[in-house]
């Protein structure tokens, strides 16, 4: 145990697999793993769900034993001597339970004494962890009643009552809002720093674990790569680019034109009113760009360049040129996302295994795409036929049309008060049809009463609400007739099939005999659910389940769709194919109407709302919003929006 | 060595204290812990005392009057004066069928035309009619009418009893001197207090914890306290203290309300019963605890605790139903129960005093149970998640 860097964790050849009794068959979690990570470092674990990251967490803390190999804990083999390493680790998982019926300081208290700490270490300590987690005022508070990412931080503290040697935490900022996360994130790298912790940490958000000094990246129990973040971000290096789409048309339009082009873009995202994308080929935009400027001649040459790289088929018939229609494409940096979605479609290559590109490989689905690409012209077409008329078309595309249409919904000083408390205050915006709407805000900020009280499912204090036309007031039932709500929480029957849950919530919405079924057939299709319709739900991984969700939410063909933190910790990749149908409903006439704590979604949003303790901050495009910030992305706008208005409320 | 050793023991103490502070005021702040920790004993003792009870009283008796003679009256004025009876007279038999068939009275009693000329030849005849649908209740009444008639005047025939058997003993030749023994009053609270103490017992010893680990299953709790230094032992004894008080407070309260409200004797050895109390308790908790670790789930405990522990104590253990009148396969499965044994030893302890054979057989079965299922839980206790 004297060799000179011992690694905190050593997987040598470790298999786990499952078994899943109600499916009767063995899942594979983790594989031949061979880890070895350094001591004071900061690890990230990434990876699409069920990668294997909580598995890998669960058998480190020696929580579960491995089927095969070896694990080294801080030298300690952790299959033997489980006890010895829990001595000497923290650990905050997923789900971290905090004893709701106790008070913060019981709950800090309690694993104080749980890990022997002595008082006089105890009471610096406390301070220090309360100030850091700004905690101090809510000593006395039960942590059931604290709001989420509160809680978070109160799990953090406890998992800190000491400095551990080595420290676990499982996707510790799920649901948690921009301003929490950045506090816990704050809180570890002090600590990092301070007492020169080691800490492996599984995350969802990329922009975390490029914090890290290394990140490991797993997919279906295997590691697909693992260094600093620096050399993984630089095999993506060269397909990086991005492009402003001409005013007046959404950038999420922009990005699903490119999306379409699956041969030559692998992966597009608005990001600050740009299209932030990524080509399949190296410097394929160069060649493209080029060939524009020099007329058809120079189309030799992309291809070449484009089958030099040995990426996206060039071949005849489909397209090889990128639908940007004339716009000017820069070059940016790569991120560690771009290298994530690289690495994880250059193995989905390997495995064959279906994921975002199964929409836009199967072109006849969804139909709502289909439906906006009867609007115009088909894809195929669009490009062959120069892409420069196609983007200026969109300005008399069907949602602006309809701005002149009265509103799908329309708040007017909207008002909720429990008590003395006021959880929303004098509110007042409206959606129109066809819209994307974004209901932003920290934890507790009054999102949650808000969307309650627009689904009818919470009367108002006072102001007025009509959805789909119709007074929430007076005709609840009515209006709840014409919406469809996508609840947090997997809502559906587990034990019943998909096929069984659709057909419980057709007869719930009303509807019989053949329409019932064309409708269960036709959201199957759109949500490509054919494959598991008569499976038992319970057993959907993620993707599938909000799939289902949606599909269910959807039967009835309702105007507005309303969905409840839909993405809060799905992976990049599910969030980009739950977006793409989101983009596809908008286009096809269904307002959405959504909250979300990932500040990069709210580009997909046509207007966004800010809202903290129950006030308006801020209301308008992502663009405005941006603007409204001061700041380039909109994480650091809506932190500077809610710190502004929480500042000016103290002063 | 012996500064590791006092570390280990210190750090053991300070965290089983940590763990049962917690514990006790998770109890303390749930409310239908408390609920089903202590207001149910309570009420099951009210329940119990006054409420239930298998003493049978105010029976609804027809008498049927076809003879009007002194004599005849003064036969049946008995019935009249005892509290157990409510007396409805009728005038025919017709009407008498009636009235039970409406289930309006229990039992008929005929005295027939000619009853007066022939209680003078000493052969006097009474017919008395029970309703048999439930036979305990049924030979109860029998008996009552006997002792009521007795009371009554002169010399008596046993009554001719068409329900059950039909016996005509020739009065004067034998009389019964009837005499219990245990429970002389034959007041039923007597032996309905020992089964109580076994079902509070058992309620808060299976039933409440069998929620207690599964609960922290559900909410996930565990996982984070199982990467501390805590070892699994501390976590089952944090669990049992909390509990095992107050099972202690509700054998207490059963206790006082038996001595106090319903005066049930105390012939044998406090003592012992306290010491049986205990052994009956742990191994209760023992398997509330065991069923708990092993289902990690609240309701599928609750439920299994039910099934297992409350139910048979109410059924099965001799305190509904005397295990020497039922089937040997029953009875078989009655005596595996512990609650079936820490039964016999209340009952014997309490009305009839320590008799040595028997305390000694059930304490050393229920020294095993105790040991066997604390053992269980304690296997079944594991830092794991699969």
């Amino acid at each position: 145990m004297s060799s000179p860097a011992p690694a905190v964790l050593r997987c040598e050849r470790v298999r786990r697999t499952f078994w899943l009794a109600e499916a009767r068959h063995r899942v594979i979690a983790l594989v031949d793993i061979n880890l070895q990570i350094a001591r004071g470092s900061l690890t990230a674990l990434v990876g699409p769900d069920g990668a294997g990251k909580t598995t890998l967490l669960r058998l480190a803390a020696g929580l579960l034993q491995p089927d095969a190999g070896s694990i080294e804990v801080l030298g300690i083999d952790v299959v033997r001597e489980p006890q010895s390493v829990q001595d000497r680790i923290s650990y905050m998982p997923q789900r971290f339970g905090l004893y709701e019926d106790l008070s913060v300081q019981e709950n800090l208290d309690l694993y104080a004494d749980l890990h022997g700490i002595a008082r006089e270490v105890r009471v610096p300590r406390y301070a220090r962890l309360l100030e850091m987690t700004d905690l101090n005022k809510f000593t006395t508070r039960l942590a059931g009643q604290l709001s989420g990412g509160m809680k978070q931080k109160l799990g953090l503290a406890c998992t800190l009552v000491r400095s551990p040697e080595l420290l676990l935490l499982d996707e510790p900022t799920v649901g948690v809002d921009p301003l929490s996360r950045r506090e816990l994130w704050q809180i570890i790298a002090q600590l990092v720093e301070e007492e020169h912790l080691s800490v492996i940490v599984s995350t969802a958000y990329l922009d975390e674990a490029e914090r890290c000094a290394e990140v490991v990246l797993l997919r279906a129990g295997r590691i697909l790569a693992n260094g600093p973040p620096v050399s993984l971000r630089a095999q993506a290096a060269g397909r990086c680019y991005r492009v402003t789409p001409p005013p007046g048309v959404p950038a999420r339009q922009l990005q699903t034109r490119l999306l379409d082009a699956h041969d030559l873009v692998l992966d597009a995202v608005p990001q600050s009113g740009e299209v932030w994308f990524m080509t399949r080929a190296e410097g394929a935009v160069a060649a493209a760009e080029s060939g524009r400027e020099h007329g058809r001649s120079k189309e030799a040459d992309e291809s070449n360049a484009a089958s030099g790289a040995g990426a996206a088929n060039a071949a005849g018939g489909t397209s090889n040129r990128l639908p940007l229609g004339g716009l000017t494409v820069h070059e940016r940096a790569p991120r560690l996302e771009d290298a994530f979605m690289l690495l994880i479609d250059r193995d989905e290559g390997v495995s064959q295994a279906s994921h975002l590109p199964a929409l836009s490989r199967d072109r006849g689905n969804p139909p709502q795409a289909a439906a906006l690409r009867g609007s115009r012209e088909p894809h195929s077409h669009e490009l062959s036929h120069g892409p420069s008329g196609d983007l200026n078309t969109a300005r008399a595309d069907p949602m602006n049309a309809r701005s002149e249409e009265a509103p799908v919904i329309e708040v007017h000083d909207l008002v909720r008060r429990f008590g003395d408390f006021v959880a929303v205050a004098n509110t007042t915006f409206s959606v129109r049809r066809g819209e994307v709407f974004g209901l932003l805000g920290p934890n507790g900020a009054g999102k949650t009463t808000t969307f309650r009280m627009l689904c009818g499912l919470l009367p108002a204090t006072s102001g007025s609400l009509r959805v789909a036309g119709v007074d929430l007031r007076h005709a609840r039932a009515e209006a709840r007739a014409r919406i469809g709500y996508v609840a947090q929480k997997f809502a559906l029957y587990g034990n019943l099939s998909v096929r069984e849950n659709l057909r419980f919530f057709a007869g719930a919405y009303g509807l019989s005999g053949e329409q019932s079924r064309e409708r269960i057939d036709t959201v199957v299709e759109q949500f490509g659910l054919a494959a598991v319709v008569s499976g038992p739900s319970g057993l959907l991984a993620g993707g599938y389940r909000q799939r289902l969700a949606m599909a269910a939410a959807l039967l009835h063909e309702p105007q507005i769709l309303f969905l409840d933190e839909p993405t809060s910790g799905a992976d990049p990749l599910a969030r980009r194919e739950f977006w793409r149908r989101i983009t596809a409903l908008a286009q096809a006439g269904t307002t959405v109407v959504i909250t979300t704590h990932f500040m990069e979604e709210a580009e997909y949003c046509d207007r966004i709302l800010i809202q903290d303790a129950g006030e308006v901050l801020a209301l308008g495009t992502p663009q405005e919003v941006r603007s409204l910030g001061g700041q380039g992305d909109m994480d650091g706008a809506f932190i500077h929006i809610v710190e502004q208005a929480r500042g000016g409320r103290a002063a | 060595m012996s500064d590791q050793a006092s570390g280990a023991v210190r750090g053991f103490c300070q965290r089983l204290l940590a763990l049962t502070r917690k514990e006790t005021r998770q109890l303390l702040r749930d409310r239908s812990n408390l609920a089903i920790g202590l207001a149910l004993p309570a009420l099951l003792i009210l329940l119990f005392g006054y409420g239930i009870s298998l003493d049978v009283n105010h029976v609804s008796i027809a008498v049927v009057i076809e003879d009007a003679s002194p004599g005849a009256r003064d036969t049946i004025a008995g019935l009249r004066l005892s509290r157990y009876f409510t007396q409805q007279d009728v005038y025919s038999m017709r009407a008498a069928e009636t009235l039970m068939e409406a289930h309006a009275v229990q039992a008929v009693l005929r005295v027939p035309g000619d009853f007066s000329g022939s209680l003078a030849s000493g052969q006097g005849r009474l017919q008395l009619i029970v309703n048999g649908s439930d036979a305990t209740t049924a030979r109860i009444i029998e008996g009552y009418v006997q002792s009521a008639l007795a009371r009554g005047s002169g010399p008596i025939n046993k009554p001719t009893l068409r329900a059950a058997t039909s016996t005509a003993l020739p009065s004067g030749t034998v009389r019964l001197e009837e005499r219990l023994w245990f429970n002389e009053a034959n007041t039923s609270t007597w032996y309905l207090v020992p089964g109580l103490i076994v079902l509070i017992m058992t309620l808060v010893g299976t039933f409440l914890t069998s929620m207690v680990v599964a609960r922290e299953w559900e909410r996930g709790t565990l996982e984070a306290l199982f990467v501390t230094p805590v070892r699994p032992t501390e976590i089952l004894l944090a669990k049992t203290i909390p509990y095992f008080v107050v099972g202690m407070i509700g054998f207490a309260m059963t206790i006082a309300a038996a001595r106090l409200l319903f005066h049930v004797p105390m012939l044998g050895s406090a003592a012992l019963l306290l010491f049986a109390s205990v052994l009956y308790l742990l191994a209760s908790l023992g398997m509330g605890l065991w069923i708990s670790a092993l289902t990690k789930n609240q309701f599928i405990a609750s439920q299994t605790a039910l099934l297992t522990s409350f139910m048979p104590a109410l059924m099965l253990s001799g305190f509904l139903f005397d295990l020497n009148n039922v089937p040997v396969v029953v009875r078989f499965i009655g005596e595996l129960l512990p609650a079936t044994h820490f039964l016999e030893l209340i009952k014997t302890l309490m009305l009839a005093g320590t008799i040595k054979s028997i305390v000694l057989t059930d304490c050393a079965i229920l020294i095993g149970y105790a040991v066997l299922f604390i053992g269980l839980a304690r296997l079944a206790t594991r830092k794991r998640l699969a």
